[in-house]
């Protein structure tokens, strides 16, 4: 039996599977190609990866976190008096040492982009309306950067001298 | 009351549920936070006085309150990075998530004293 016979046997061509005369009687279910498989073919998404970088960055932030702000609350909240022992001149002597500002813009950064993030799939998940997730989300995409680029200044400029 | 599955009402979705809660929570706060401390480039005056809030027994609640939530959501995040990149992950997702609880319930019991001190001894005198 002729490869040929197949089509004309009115079972008609297997979609996908391209070269049929892989079929014969001692290979009768020849391996064929899984329908989603992405070949030289595919088209190339244009979605990017933003999503799956996302994910990526909530999960290395949030450990570098979990350093940051717990040693942050241990210092300002637990140690030395807690939260009595705070005023300008506590953050002035803290903010005198680069270790701290790093500390503490880091912290700042990574605190913000990861809580933005978050909240954006907050948005995504409960606000319905298209409208009305881009309005929520200009909003929050607004205060994030105004919150890092006023916090960023601040510890750059901060002037222990001030009065 | 349809019938439960394996995630809704259980130990997951709580979870899930409460590491939302306190992540907006958190995010909120960081806003009013770094608004607060920007007084320092404003003058030393302005920033102690709303330091001073900060320092009265009620605020002292709510933060004793914001050290349960980042507790929270620092050691449930750990869990949540064992579940996705631990292979045994998923199968002890439920035993990790109480041991989150059960050290938070003893951070919690640590940061007693040195977060709500200050407020018992001005309430309560001496």
């Amino acid at each position: 039996m002729s490869t040929t016979d197949t089509a004309a046997s009115g079972i008609g061509p297997v979609e996908g599977a391209g070269d049929f005369s892989a079929y014969s009687v001692d290979n009768p279910a020849p391996f064929i190609e899984a329908p989603r498989k992405r070949t030289k073919k595919t088209p190339k998404s244009t979605r990017g990866n933003f999503e799956m970088y996302g994910w990526l960055f909530m999960r290395l932030s949030g450990i570098v976190l979990v350093v940051l702000v717990l040693g942050h609350l241990l210092i300002q909240l637990v140690l030395d008096g807690g939260v009595s022992k705070i005023g300008f001149a506590f953050v002035a002597g803290r903010w005198a040492s680069p270790w701290w500002q790093a500390w503490d813009l880091a912290m700042l950064w990574l605190a913000m982009l990861h809580g933005s993030n978050g909240l954006r799939t907050v948005i995504n998940d409960y606000a319905e309306r298209a409208g009305t997730r881009l309005w929520l989300k200009g909003l929050l995409y607004t205060a994030t950067v105004f919150t890092i680029l006023l916090g960023t200044l601040v510890i750059f400029t901060f002037d222990p001298n001030i009065r | 009351m349809p019938a439960g599955t394996l995630y809704r009402g259980r130990e997951g979705m709580w979870s899930w549920v409460a590491h939302r809660v306190t992540g907006v929570l958190i995010f909120f706060f960081l806003f009013v936070h770094v608004l607060d401390t920007a007084l320092v480039r404003v003058s030393p005056e302005q920033y102690d006085n709303v330091v001073a809030t900060y320092k009265s027994p009620i605020v002292a609640l709510l933060e004793y309150g914001l050290v349960a939530a980042i507790l929270f959501h620092a050691l449930n995040g750990l869990r949540v990075i064992a579940v996705d990149f631990w292979s045994k992950g998923p199968r002890y997702q439920k035993q990790m998530l109480w041991s989150v609880v059960g050290i938070w319930v003893v951070l919690m019991f640590g940061a007693l004293y040195p977060v709500l001190g200050h407020a018992f001894r001005e309430v309560f005198g001496s």
